[in-house]
This record gives C-alpha cells, sequence and structure tokens, in this order.
C-alpha cells in the first residue's frame, strides 16, 4: 500500500473531471420543476427620486406570475445589514434596501422585480413598468463628494461621510518635524470591476411543510450568506440551506449577500414555486460590487541616508452608495495596518475618510485595502530613491525589517510571523540580472530607449484570522474554520470544509493534507464544500484563508483520527500504543514490521466497533474547531522589467519575474496557478481596467470589452519562483497564496514605468497605464521642462 | 411564431420548435439541458459560450437556435468519447489550465477550432487565437501551455498509427 509523498507534490487537481468535461454544477446550472424566473428593473439614473411606478402593464404580460416593488417588501424583507462596523469609526450605516422605497442613489439600484414562466418573458417585462424619476444632482468622486455644497445621498451622513477611522504608531508629529527629506505623493487607485467569468445569481426554493428555504448561491462563504439571508427573510438560520458548489470566481465580488439574492428567495416563498435569477453581465457590471477606489494623500519621512522615519496617510475611500456587506473593513483595517509594508517605519499616522457617492457599492476585490496599502508604500520608496538618488534596491534593503527580528511586532500593533525579505530580494534580482539591466537601461536612455526596472517587495497579512482579532475590528463575526475527517468501513473518507474554494484548488490540496496524515490515496478522499446542510458552520474563502485556515482545521482534526486509529490498531494488534509505529497509512509493531495493520483494516474495524479497547467510542470519525493564534505574512519580491515606446506611450512587459513566500507549499502547481491569476488582475490595473462614471453616473466603461479585462494577448508570461519561509502560527506552516500576486504586482509594473521614463523628468503616473495616458504624461513633462530628451542622459 | 428546427449536436439528431429569438446558447442549456457551455457576458466578449458550428467555432450567444437549423454542433459534453477524455481536456487538466472552470469549455471548444486550422501554433499564436475567451483566474499562461501540449499530443497520435495527416484528423 505505498503512498508516494501528496505535501509539495504537483498532483492534478480532483476538481477539474467535472469542470473539463461541461458536468459541474454552477448555480446557473440548477433547474428545478416549476421554477420561475427573475429579472430586477434597475436605475437608469445615478441619483433620482421615484414620482410615479406602475407596474399594472407589466403584470398583466401572459407568463408574468409576480411583479415586486419597494413598497411590496417593504416591512417583509429588512434592509440589507452590513457586517464590519470598525469601533470608534461613527460609522453611519443607511438603509440599503432590497428595491428602493422611494429614491434612486446609483445606477442599477433596484427598482423593482418580475418573476415570469421565462427568462424572456421577465425581461420582457421590465420594459413595460412604467417609472417616472425625478433627477436629483450626482456626485461621483469621493472628494467631491465631501466638498462643501456637494449633492447629499444620505439624511443621516451629512457631508456623506459614512466614517472617520484613524490608525497610528509612535510619534509621526516629530518624525515628520524632524525629517530631514519628506516626499509626497497623491495617489489614485481607481476603482476596479471584479468581472468573475460567472455572474452572480441564486435559485430560490421554498418547502412550506417544512418551513425551509433553500438557496442554490454564487457565494464564497454559504454559511455566511445563510446568516445574513436570516437575518434579511426573518426565516431562522436553522432553516435555511445555502448550497454554493461550483462558483465561477468571486475575488471577493461573492463575499457578499445581495438584493438580488434576497428577492429571489422573497418570491420563491411568496409564489411558492423555485424562483431563478441570474444577473446579466451589464446587471454584473453596476450591481455587483466594485473594488479599491481611493484618493490618498501620502508622506515620507527621511533621514538622508534612507532611513525612513515616519508615513502620514489620508485616504478617502469612495464606498459607494451603501455599504455593501464588508465594506466598512476594507479600506481600515484590512489598508491601515499594513501600509508601513515590510519596513521598519517606526511612526505612522492613517486617516481614513469613508464617503458615500452615486455609484456601485463598493467592497473586498482580491487583496481588498491591501493592494491599496503595499502600493502606496513601494510607490513611495521609489519616489524617495528618486529624491534621494538611491538606488531602489538599496533603499529598500536599508529599511527592512532583518530577518532576525521575526516575529516582528509593527508599528501598527501587528505581529509578522516569519519572513526574510533580503532573500527573496536577492533571488529577482538574480532571475533578472538586476545589473546587467541597469547597464543596458544607462546605454538605451543615449539612444532614447527607455528600459524600466519596477520593484516591488511586498509583504501583505491574510490566513484572516485570529477570531479575536475579528471582534476587536469590528467584523461581525468570527474567523475560524471547524472540519471534520470522517472514515468509512471501506476506506475512503469524507474531508468537511467551511471554507469554500472555487477556484483554488482545495480539493486537492486539502486531499493532499489528509492523504498525507492518513496514508490514504489521494482518490479515496472526498473533500465535501458549499453545503450548509452538510457542514456545520464556516467563514468562508477569501483573504487567501483558506487554505492557512480551513487546512489547519483539517490537519488537526486529521490528527486526531490518526491518533484514534494508532490506539486501535495497537489493541488489534496486541501491543503497546506507544510501539505503534505509522508510516503511508500503516501501522505496525515497532521492531516488528510483518505485524501491521493498514488504515483501511482499523477504518472496517472502527466502523463495525466488533473489536474496540475498552472506552474507545465507535465509528473514525474526528472534528477540530480551529481558531488561529495570529494571521500569517506572505512576502515577496516581483521585479518588472518593461520597455516603454516613447512616441506611442505603450508599454511592453519585457519580463516579469514573481518570488512568493507563501510559507510551506502544498501543491506547487496550484500555488503557481494561484500567482498567476492574481500578477494578471494586478496588471490589469495597472495598464487596462477601470471604471469610469460620467458627470450623471453613468458607468461608462459597462462591458467587459469598454472596461477591459485583459485578454490573451495582453497578459505576459510569469516567471514564478517559490521560496519556502514557514509560519510559525499554524500546525503546517502555511501562508496563503491567494492574493500575493494582485498585491504585489501593480506597484511592480508602475514603478517600472516611472523608472523609466525618469528622463523625462516623470516620477509618478496614474493608472491603468494606456498608451494615450503614458504619451499625454511624456508630452506633459516635455512641454514643462522644455526640453525634448531624446538623447537624456541622467 | 414558432419556427421548426433540426439540429445534430454532438451526434444527437433534434428536431424542436423554437421562438425564433431564442439564442443557441440558451437552447442548448435550457431545452437541451446541455449546461457545459457557459454563459459569461451574453453580448459575444468573453467567448465562454463558444461552441462548434458545423466546425467553426461561434460564440453561441450571438446565434440564434434557428440560425443553426441543419448544422452540426459540438459543445463541451461532446468532448470526450467512450468516457476517454480528448486531448484537448486532458491537457488542460495536466497543465493547470483551469481555476475556476468557468470559462474553460468556452476556451476548450474554441482550442479545438484553433488546432484544426494551425496544428503547430506558435504561443504567440495561441495568444492571438484566443483572445475572443476570456478568463479572469489563470492568467493565460497554463492556457497557452495546455493548447501546445494538446497540439503536441494531437500531432503525435495523428501521425504516429497510420499516417494519417494531422489537419484530417483534426477534421
Amino acid at each position: 500500500m505505498a503512498v508516494t509523498r501528496l505535501f509539495g507534490s504537483s498532483v492534478k487537481r480532483r476538481e477539474d473531471p467535472r469542470l473539463i468535461t461541461g458536468r459541474a454544477m454552477y448555480t446557473d446550472d440548477v433547474k428545478l420543476p416549476g421554477m420561475a424566473y427573475m429579472a430586477i428593473l434597475r436605475s437608469p439614473y445615478a441619483h433620482a427620486r421615484i414620482t410615479r411606478l406602475d407596474t399594472s402593464r407589466a403584470s398583466k404580460q401572459p407568463g408574468v406570475l409576480a411583479v415586486y416593488t419597494g413598497k411590496d417588501i417593504d416591512g417583509k424583507l429588512n434592509p440589507m445589514p452590513c457586517a464590519w462596523l470598525p469601533k470608534d469609526s461613527d460609522l453611519k450605516v443607511p438603509p440599503y434596501r432590497a428595491l428602493a422605497l422611494d429614491t434612486v442613489r446609483f445606477t442599477g439600484d433596484g427598482v423593482a422585480a418580475v418573476v415570469a414562466t421565462s427568462a424572456y418573458i421577465a425581461h420582457d417585462a421590465l420594459d413595460l413598468i412604467d417609472v417616472d424619476y425625478e433627477q436629483l444632482p450626482v456626485v461621483t468622486e469621493q472628494t467631491a463628494a465631501v466638498a462643501a455644497g456637494a449633492p447629499q445621498l444620505h439624511e443621516d451622513a451629512p457631508g456623506n461621510q459614512a466614517m472617520h477611522w484613524r490608525l497610528g504608531g509612535g510619534d509621526v508629529d516629530s518624525a515628520f518635524r524632524d525629517a530631514e527629506v519628506v516626499v509626497r505623493q497623491r495617489i489614485v487607485q481607481q476603482r476596479l470591476v471584479p468581472n468573475a467569468m460567472e455572474t452572480r445569481g441564486t435559485v430560490a426554493q421554498w418547502d412550506p411543510g417544512m418551513g425551509e428555504l433553500t438557496m442554490y448561491n454564487t457565494s464564497q462563504n454559504p454559511h455566511i450568506a445563510r446568516f445574513i439571508s436570516s437575518v434579511v427573510t426573518g426565516i431562522p438560520e436553522n432553516k435555511i440551506r445555502v448550497i454554493a458548489r461550483d462558483v465561477g470566481g468571486g475575488f471577493g465580488s461573492k463575499i457578499p449577500v445581495y438584493p438580488g439574492d434576497m428577492l429571489t428567495a422573497f418570491a420563491a416563498r411568496e409564489l411558492d414555486r423555485p424562483v431563478k435569477w441570474v444577473e446579466t453581465r451589464r446587471e454584473n457590471f453596476v450591481a455587483t460590487i466594485h473594488g479599491r477606489d481611493h484618493v490618498q494623500e501620502v508622506e515620507l519621512a527621511a533621514r538622508k541616508d534612507g532611513t525612513v522615519t515616519g508615513l502620514r496617510v489620508k485616504a478617502w475611500a469612495n464606498l459607494g452608495a451603501y455599504l455593501s456587506m464588508a465594506a466598512p473593513g476594507v479600506p481600515t483595517w484590512l489598508f491601515g495596518t499594513m501600509v508601513t509594508g515590510c519596513y521598519t517605519i517606526p511612526n505612522f499616522a492613517v486617516d481614513v475618510f469613508g464617503v458615500f457617492t452615486n455609484t456601485t457599492p463598493v467592497d473586498a476585490y482580491r487583496g481588498a485595502g491591501r493592494p491599496e496599502a503595499a502600493f502606496l508604500i513601494e510607490r513611495m520608496m521609489d519616489l524617495l530613491a528618486v529624491e534621494l538618488k538611491m538606488d531602489p534596491v538599496d533603499l529598500r534593503r536599508k529599511n527592512f525589517i532583518s530577518k532576525d527580528a521575526f516575529p516582528y511586532t509593527a508599528a501598527s500593533t501587528l505581529q509578522y510571523d516569519s519572513g526574510d525579505y533580503d532573500m527573496t530580494l536577492d533571488k529577482a534580482l538574480e532571475a533578472v540580472d538586476y545589473k546587467a539591466l541597469r547597464r543596458e537601461q544607462e546605454e538605451g536612455r543615449k539612444q532614447g530607449r527607455y528600459l524600466g526596472i519596477g520593484l516591488s517587495t511586498y509583504v501583505e497579512v491574510c490566513g484572516l484570522g485570529p477570531s479575536a482579532a475579528a471582534g476587536a475590528m469590528g467584523f461581525q463575526g468570527g474567523l475560524w474554520e471547524p472540519a471534520t475527517v470522517r472514515v468509512l468501513a471501506t476506506g475512503k473518507a469524507l474531508v468537511y470544509t467551511g471554507t469554500n474554494p472555487h477556484g483554488q484548488g482545495e480539493e486537492t490540496t486539502f486531499a493532499q493534507i489528509v492523504g498525507e496524515e492518513l496514508g490514504l490515496p489521494i482518490e479515496d478522499i472526498e473533500v465535501i464544500h458549499g453545503d450548509t446542510a452538510q457542514i456545520s458552520m464556516g467563514w468562508g474563502t477569501y483573504g487567501s484563508r483558506t487554505t492557512a485556515v480551513g487546512g489547519s482545521a483539517i490537519i488537526l482534526a486529521a490528527r486526531k483520527v490518526r491518533d484514534k486509529a494508532s490506539k486501535l490498531a495497537a489493541h488489534l494488534l496486541e501491543a503497546a500504543p506507544e510501539d505503534i509505529v505509522f508510516d503511508q497509512g500503516r501501522f505496525s509493531v515497532k521492531g516488528s514490521p510483518a505485524r501491521a495493520k493498514t488504515i483501511q483494516d482499523i477504518a472496517l474495524m472502527a466502523n463495525v466497533a466488533w473489536d474496540m479497547p475498552e472506552g474507545m467510542a465507535p465509528g473514525l470519525e474526528e472534528s477540530h474547531f480551529y481558531d488561529p493564534v495570529n494571521f500569517t505574512f506572505p512576502f515577496g519580491a516581483h521585479i518588472c522589467v518593461v520597455d516603454v515606446d516613447a512616441d506611442t506611450g505603450e508599454v511592453h512587459i519585457r519580463r516579469y519575474v514573481a518570488v512568493d513566500d507563501c510559507g510551506l507549499v502544498i501543491n506547487p502547481m496550484i500555488v503557481d496557478g494561484q500567482v498567476h491569476g492574481g500578477v494578471a488582475q494586478g496588471i490589469g490595473q495597472a495598464l487596462y481596467e477601470g471604471a469610469i462614471y460620467d458627470e450623471g453616473g453613468q458607468l461608462i466603461t459597462g462591458s467587459m470589452m469598454d472596461y477591459t479585462v485583459p485578454n490573451s494577448t495582453q497578459i505576459p508570461t510569469i516567471e514564478t519562483i517559490r521560496t519556502e519561509t514557514p509560519s510559525p502560527v499554524n500546525p503546517l506552516g502555511l501562508k496563503g497564496v491567494g492574493e500575493t500576486g494582485t498585491i504585489a504586482s501593480t506597484e511592480a509594473v508602475v514603478n517600472a514605468v516611472a523608472d523609466a521614463l525618469a528622463p523625462f523628468g516623470i516620477h509618478h503616473l496614474e493608472m491603468p497605464m494606456t498608451p494615450e495616458r503614458v504619451w499625454r504624461t511624456i508630452e506633459d513633462a516635455k512641454r514643462q521642462s522644455g526640453t525634448t530628451p531624446a538623447t537624456p542622459g541622467r | 411564431m414558432r419556427q421548426a428546427i433540426h439540429v445534430t449536436v454532438n451526434g444527437a439528431e433534434h428536431g424542436y420548435e423554437v421562438e425564433p429569438r431564442l439564442l443557441l446558447v440558451h437552447f442548448l442549456r435550457d431545452v437541451l439541458g446541455l449546461t457545459g457551455t457557459h454563459i459569461g457576458c451574453d453580448t459575444g466578449q468573453c467567448g465562454a459560450c463558444t461552441v462548434l458550428l458545423d466546425g467553426r467555432a461561434v460564440k453561441s450567444c450571438m446565434v440564434l437556435a434557428v440560425q443553426a437549423d441543419g448544422a452540426k454542433i459540438s459543445t463541451v459534453e461532446g468532448l470526450a468519447t467512450k468516457g476517454e477524455l480528448h486531448p484537448i481536456q486532458q491537457a488542460f487538466w495536466e497543465k493547470h489550465g483551469l481555476q475556476c472552470g468557468f470559462c474553460t469549455p468556452g476556451v476548450m471548444m474554441a482550442t479545438v477550432c484553433l488546432l484544426a486550422d494551425n496544428p503547430t501554433p506558435t504561443d504567440e499564436q495561441i495568444r492571438e487565437q484566443l483572445e475572443g475567451n476570456l478568463c479572469r483566474c489563470t492568467g493565460y499562461q497554463n492556457i497557452v501551455a495546455a493548447v501546445r501540449t494538446a497540439g503536441e499530443r494531437m500531432r503525435a497520435s495523428a501521425a504516429a498509427p497510420a499516417g494519417v495527416p494531422a489537419q484530417a484528423r483534426a477534421e
């Protein structure tokens, strides 16, 4: 029964066979007998009062079963709750109704819902709903929204301010008073649209006999969806089942529960028949959350030798028209704690203003707060390097937290678990041959060729997280995870996780963990996720927590199973428990390897229980409820090498090297895949993507082409290098890799382009760095300096 | 109002009366129950719904079911034969060419067409040919590797046994 080592090997994914044969079950694939279809009428205006809403023509349409308006659901569906309420932040939570009652506050706000016997009829009927709007003044940009005289969105949020949140450490005022050099920059983190390939949707089924609601839902976290659905619908939590088996990408956008989900549940109960609602892509663009959207004023204080002494940040975070479920946590705790990055910056202060605007709500998008932080500090380090005429490598090294300092308590009070920032930087520099590149850059500039080298030495906080910390941060839930490992009589195992992987491959990595621990062949292990009826509890998949937290719960449950199996083996082999040796699925007696029982033998006996040791309960099943003792801190160094065509503004990525340390690696193939995808999204932000609103609050980048979801010709080959610095905070030394690529990459690309264009006196660029924007930046710089640095020299 | 159509889908013949406005993708998914073909954008931008219509890759959200009357259609469900995965499916699995899997059926069907047209594509050609198939998870790198690998294997297996030209086999 030889089992090859599973941990650390690139096992092919166990979820793939159903995905590559078209036999997956995404929410839109669910078809129930008698199922009706819902469509939502969305506001075409960003801010308006509804003066007339007449649904009679739509209601009379053959095939239309019901039309609901805000008044119809008022008192029957509670407003959508906000589930992250940072303490001491004066947060305002205006009511976020599933359908507007009298005022719409963003283009895409729900106005009415139609349920019909077919999706075509439901969508047709939307055109038969008569609505008169009285348009109100619109504001979409956050610094404009907080200015005096700006249109007001909510009565209880004067000045459109949702909150003011602060974090600091050390004495930042002294640091700036004593600074020998200060660099300042206004940074705009443009608004992004997550664009999971599967839009969002729900199929709801009401069982009147049992009083139970079943919801198939595109959720990253079905148990949270169950809890929130209970709050909104009033159906008890133990009478709701949420199923999210196959989910077509999420990137944070499928964390929240949305109005559409709740309307579907409402309609299913009202009509007593199953109802399906699936967003169109256009709907997804306006009604599913957006990400990022910060305006930051940043100041960095340093000594002339490059020692950074202080960092001051003011950030205006656009939260959209209402608070999405986790929205207040993203620009606060997930951002503010990480602005000092991987550097020993003793003094810092962050002020965050959360702002309501007439735009789609903003919430977590891959990285969620940490990309905004990493971009900020990495950009500022480059600006400081320019100011001090230092090599950005040397400046970073001078300020790195040294590898001997871990566990390191940062000024933010976070305790970084482990790291070796010089090591990953060394590897990245070696991979690109940094010195040779700098020489080439110098030569090229003399000939009008603009090569740029962009560094990003990042650290992120993930593996969310200790539940006590969640509570302290105002997260209205825990962040622990349960796991159950059950070995059946036939030796086949079921592994239950409360996380809900949707592309990250944990059906495979979790099977690797259990297979390694119990010596079971991986094909005998089934990982069950995404069903609240099968899994006791769970907080879901986000924050790069699935493997670090969910996987830790699983290994601890598996260890309990092995421990029990070992004791049972000792009993059956008539040996002392301490004399049992376990190797690859065999329990043998020390010194006499022939006396042995396989894990399958033990599983059979435990399940039939004919011959158990005294006091041992039957069965071979163990659970573990794991609450992490700390967050984890993946880190690494990314280097982007670009050639910029100064005549056209085109940026060509020549090489992209990603050195990532996500702790111990279970499946290298999957880890690399996560980095590829993460970097692609980061490059997307740097070069292509951006949500743009016009003055009236219309999302003019409202399709995948207008928005520019990067295609296969726009993303370069990404060279990945893995290093493994175990985390001391969990049993397998895991850290997490779902977000590293996104957190690290955007600033690497921008730093590269800024580096390339330094001869023009350009040191910062706004994103996305489209050819037009780069070209204009160059032309502006030429005009300002009055020179044309065709052969600029340095 | 309804219009009769006859189509062959993955080798099976079907006759239905459909609304003239019914999209081919909805016909496949809702009428025939072939839910392996996914809808990502409903506007012809993402390619998740790519199927083969008489051997050519089309975005089935941009084709009316009535336009497919008389045509042979292949979907992801028809790729594997007798329980044996198609070399393209094998390669996507081995090369980790998918993560959430939502775009994958469309990407694989586009790949069938790509390799039929050009059995020896360079990486650059693969990227150019697949630019109409968006993927948000993989960064495309392993998709390119999977297509390259599938092409190599299909050439090898086409050449090896009976000397059948790769082109003929791909068709």
